[in-house]
Formats: structure tokens, C-alpha cells, sequence
């Protein structure tokens, strides 16, 4: 049985910031993945703001920054829309299978250690440590630790092992699919495309997230509980456009997005939870990849403290919980509302907003910036011929 | 009963495994492995699937 200091599952976004972190203090730390090649299949858009650069202290790099974006167009049904466009980059699409593997070189350039082709299958707690059961390439090996970190992405299933519960509810997950489709054209490549609407997606959205020149991931995040699948309405949209449907795919990604909240603890024992695994994601735009690096630097760090002491106990670790909603979860629980806002909307109510709001508008209310009181004013000065909207907007905003 | 998959269809991408209230599904890197023994046919997982790869066993 091999032992380390700490064993992170998961060679995600999550589990590799943490592995860089840890690796930093000269933590003896192991990343385990049941892929065979990291940031591959990818199942994500790829869309990073650069806040999250500054945040996370990322430099855009050629090699994986494929793309910058300027801002945002949102249509209505019938196709009205509202841009937000700004002089300046504001974040870039990139390409994840290069990012992560520059994360991983990062990390273990560092000093962290990690093996691919290594599935999880089962772990317990025995004498104050963990002890895991890995199919690794066919062998089945043991490893231990007193402390694992779960990155292991929606699924969630090693903290499950640890009789943690971490299963998602339906209405709180978003089905998610996408092709990368290239020989396309037709829209503005510096811009982030969002479609809107009942029929053409449940509660979420269509996106057009350029990649390069002709080239884009073209996808759809609807509710879990939709009656037909994300599929049929990606499907739909695209056929819908010429532009779109002219093009070939390169690439088919499926996933689900945990949108409906987070964990409320996101720990015990032995385990500290981080990224898609404790459902850190923004409940608004399904974007989780700055979230979830930002939770594994976090988990890093008190697993670090918790190296120290020697305590891996529920009641130390507990730090971290407490510590992710202070910084990041707080916040983000505000945003849960905006969700459901989407719900609530029909298709006549999207055509009024696109008629009404402007893009200066939509940028007000984002910031968070506005309190209850000039919400009210902007929405009841804008929305005069719909009182029904204003009341729904101020519940959901 | 429990629910059966379509290996052509599915996208291993492991959101069944993250709604099923039983534990029953987990994902094997490109496959999935369903254990029906605990199945309570709640058909979350054939909800959730963004491509339709899940369907119910029917009974015979
Ligand atoms: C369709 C779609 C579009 C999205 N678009 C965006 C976007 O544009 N921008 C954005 O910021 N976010 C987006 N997201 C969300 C983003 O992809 C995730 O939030 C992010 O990948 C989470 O990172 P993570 O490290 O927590 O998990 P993951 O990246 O999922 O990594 C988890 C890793 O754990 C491994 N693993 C799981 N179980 C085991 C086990 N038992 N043994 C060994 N290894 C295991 C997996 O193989 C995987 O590599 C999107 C998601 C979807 C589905
Ligand atoms: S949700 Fe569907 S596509 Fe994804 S792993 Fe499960 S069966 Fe396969
Ligand atoms: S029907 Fe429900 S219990 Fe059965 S496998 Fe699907 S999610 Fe799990």
C-alpha cells in the first residue's frame, strides 16, 4: 500500500489547483484520474471571464486562451437583441484540453504527483486514514491517506463512499450538450452568443461560444426534469440556422451541470469536497471552472493547516466549508434566485424585455450594484405596460 | 424493473451518476454500470440524460 500526504480524485480544474497548492508547501500529494487523457472528453463551453484570471493569477497563454471575447449578445425568441459589448477583453474561450494539461504541468512541476488511468472504485476510513481501491490500467492497487480531497466532478461519488451525500436533485441539475462545429459563420466571433426561450430551451439557454476563425462551441443547457432531451432542442436550434447547421462537427460533449446550490457541508472526516463534486458552480451561467479552481486552492490550504496539526478531524475541517461560502458561496447563493427567474418567464414576456432593456440596463442589474429600491424604479419605469413582469422581476433579481 | 442504457448513444459523461438517489450507476471512464438491484425506478437518470441513451426495463 502505497501512502502520501494527501490524495486528490480527480485531475480536474478542481484537483489540480489543489495539487499546485499543496504541492507549494511541500505536501506529498497524489492525483488520481480514471482518464486516459486530462481535459479529455471535455464537457464544458470554455468560457473563462478574466476576473477569474486576476483571481486566480492566470496569465492568457497563446497555447490554451484560443479566443478573446468582448462581451455578450442575448436574443429574445425572435431574435431581438441586447449587446453588451465592451471596448476591452473580457474573458476568453478556451481550449480546456490544453489548459489542464498546462495546469498539470504546472503542478507537477511543483512537486505533485499524477496517474491517469486510475479509477477510484471504492474507498473507507481504517486507523485515522483512508484507504482507497484503484483499477489502475487493470491492476488493482491500494493506496492511503489521512486526508483525500473529492474533485471528482459531478458525479460525486467518493464522498458518497464516505457516507456523505452529495446526489443531486433533478430540478437542481442542468442537462448540458454541445458540438464543436467548424466551416460556421454568420455571427460576431467576439462575442459570446445566448439564446433565450421556453421553446427553443427550458430554463437555460443556447450559446455560440467562438473558439476560432469558423469554429465554435455551439450548445444548450436546459432543466434536468425537461421532458425531451437537451439533445432534440440543440438539434432543433441548429437546423433552425443555416449558418449553423452548414457546418461540420469535431467534437460531441454531454454533461450536467450542478446549478441548484451547493453542499451544505462540504466535509468530514478524513475529506474535503471541491469544484462540480460539492456543486460549486454560478446557479446563473453554469460557469464553474474559476469556481472550482478557486475552492481547490482553498481546500489546499486548510488541508495544509490540517497536515500540520495532525487533525483531519470534521470539526477542523470545517474551516473550509465555513471558509468557501464567506469568500465565494454567500455570494453566489444570491444568484440562485436569478435561476429561477428563467422558469418563470414565458416567450411573450422574453420579447417585452429585449424591446425594453437595454444593454446599459442588464449591466446595472448584473453588477449587484442596484439595492431593492432602484430596482424597482429601473423595472417599473421600463416595464410600464406589464405589472405581472415588474413583480417577478423584483422577486427574482 | 430498472432502466437499461444505450452504449452507441451514451456520452459517458456521468450525469445519471450524479441524480441517482440509490447509488446505482457509476461511470467506468467510457462506460457506464448500472446495478439494478438497487433500482426504485425513480427514472431521474433517464430524465437527466442530455442524449436519451436510458430507458426502462420493461417488465415481461
Ligand atoms: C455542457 C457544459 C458547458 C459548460 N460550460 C462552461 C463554461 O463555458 N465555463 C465554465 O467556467 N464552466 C462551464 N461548465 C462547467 C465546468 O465544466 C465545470 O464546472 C468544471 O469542469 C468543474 O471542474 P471540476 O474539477 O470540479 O470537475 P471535472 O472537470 O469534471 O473533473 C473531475 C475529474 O474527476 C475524475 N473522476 C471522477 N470520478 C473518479 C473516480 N472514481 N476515480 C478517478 N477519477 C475520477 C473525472 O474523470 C474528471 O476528470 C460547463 C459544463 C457543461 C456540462
Ligand atoms: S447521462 Fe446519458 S450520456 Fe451521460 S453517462 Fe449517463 S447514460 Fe451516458
Ligand atoms: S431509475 Fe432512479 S434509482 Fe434507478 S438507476 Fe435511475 S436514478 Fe437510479
Amino acid at each position: 500500500m502505497e501512502e502520501y500526504g494527501v490524495i486528490i480524485i480527480g485531475a480536474g480544474p478542481a484537483g489540480l489547483s489543489a495539487a499546485a497548492k499543496l504541492a507549494e508547501r511541500k505536501i506529498n500529494a497524489l492525483v488520481l484520474d480514471r482518464k486516459q487523457e486530462i481535459g479529455c472528453p471535455k464537457r464544458c463551453a470554455e468560457g473563462l471571464g478574466l476576473g477569474w484570471f486576476r483571481r486566480l493569477g492566470l496569465k492568457p497563454s497563446k497555447e490554451w486562451a484560443v479566443m478573446p471575447i468582448y462581451g455578450a449578445a442575448l436574443y429574445s425568441p425572435l431574435g431581438k437583441s441586447v449587446v453588451l459589448k465592451a471596448k476591452k477583453v473580457a474573458g476568453y474561450v478556451l481550449e480546456r484540453k490544453m489548459f489542464e494539461k498546462a495546469l498539470a504541468i504546472d503542478a507537477v512541476k511543483k512537486g505533485a504527483k499524477i496517474r491517469l488511468k486510475s479509477n477510484v472504485k471504492s474507498a473507507r476510513r481504517e486507523n485515522g486514514n483512508v484507504v482507497i481501491d484503484v483499477n489502475e490500467l487493470g491492476e488493482i492497487k491500494q493506496y492511503s491517506a489521512p486526508l483525500i480531497i473529492a474533485c471528482d466532478g459531478i458525479d460525486s461519488r467518493i464522498a458518497r463512499m464516505l457516507g456523505l451525500d452529495t446526489t443531486n436533485k433533478l430540478p437542481d441539475v442542468d442537462s448540458g450538450f454541445q458540438y464543436e462545429l467548424t466551416g460556421i459563420d454568420g455571427y460576431d466571433e467576439k462575442l459570446l452568443h445566448l439564446y433565450f426561450g421556453n421553446e427553443i430551451s427550458p430554463r437555460g439557454y443556447c450559446w455560440i461560444f467562438p473558439k476560432r476563425r469558423g469554429t465554435a462551441n455551439v450548445g444548450i443547457g436546459i432543466a434536468g426534469y425537461a421532458e425531451k432531451t437537451a439533445k432534440y432542442y440543440l438539434d432543433k436550434f441548429i437546423a433552425s440556422h443555416p449558418n449553423l447547421s452548414k457546418g461540420s462537427i469535431i467534437e460531441v460533449n454531454s454533461g450536467g451541470i450542478p446549478v441548484g446550490g451547493f453542499l451544505e457541508k462540504m466535509h468530514s472526516d478524513n475529506l474535503l469536497i471541491a469544484g462540480d463534486a460539492a456543486h460549486q458552480v454560478d446557479p446563473i451561467h453554469g460557469g464553474g471552472i474559476g469556481i472550482s479552481m478557486e475552492a481547490g486552492a482553498l481546500a489546499a490550504e486548510v488541508a495544509s493547516e490540517a497536515v500540520a496539526k495532525n487533525d483531519f478531524s470534521e470539526k477542523f475541517l470545517g474551516k473550509y466549508t465555513q471558509k468557501w461560502y464567506a469568500l465565494r458561496g454567500n455570494q453566489l447563493k444570491k444568484r440562485l434566485k436569478g435561476r429561477h427567474l428563467l422558469e418563470k418567464l414565458s416567450d411573450a414576456d422574453f420579447e417585452y424585455l429585449a424591446d425594453s432593456i437595454t444593454a446599459d440596463d442588464v449591466l446595472k442589474i448584473a453588477s449587484g450594484d442596484l439595492d431593492k429600491k432602484a430596482k424597482f424604479i429601473l423595472f417599473a419605469k421600463k416595464l410600464v405596460k406589464r405589472p405581472g413582469l415588474v413583480k417577478i422581476m423584483m422577486k427574482y433579481l | 424493473m430498472g432502466v437499461k442504457v444505450n452504449r452507441e448513444k451514451c456520452c459517458y459523461c456521468g450525469a445519471c451518476v450524479a441524480v441517482c438517489p440509490k447509488n446505482c450507476i457509476g461511470l467506468d471512464e467510457v462506460r457506464i454500470e448500472i446495478d439494478n438491484s438497487k433500482c426504485i425506478d425513480c427514472l431521474a437518470c433517464i430524465r437527466m440524460c442530455p442524449v436519451g441513451a436510458l430507458g426502462k426495463i420493461e417488465k415481461k
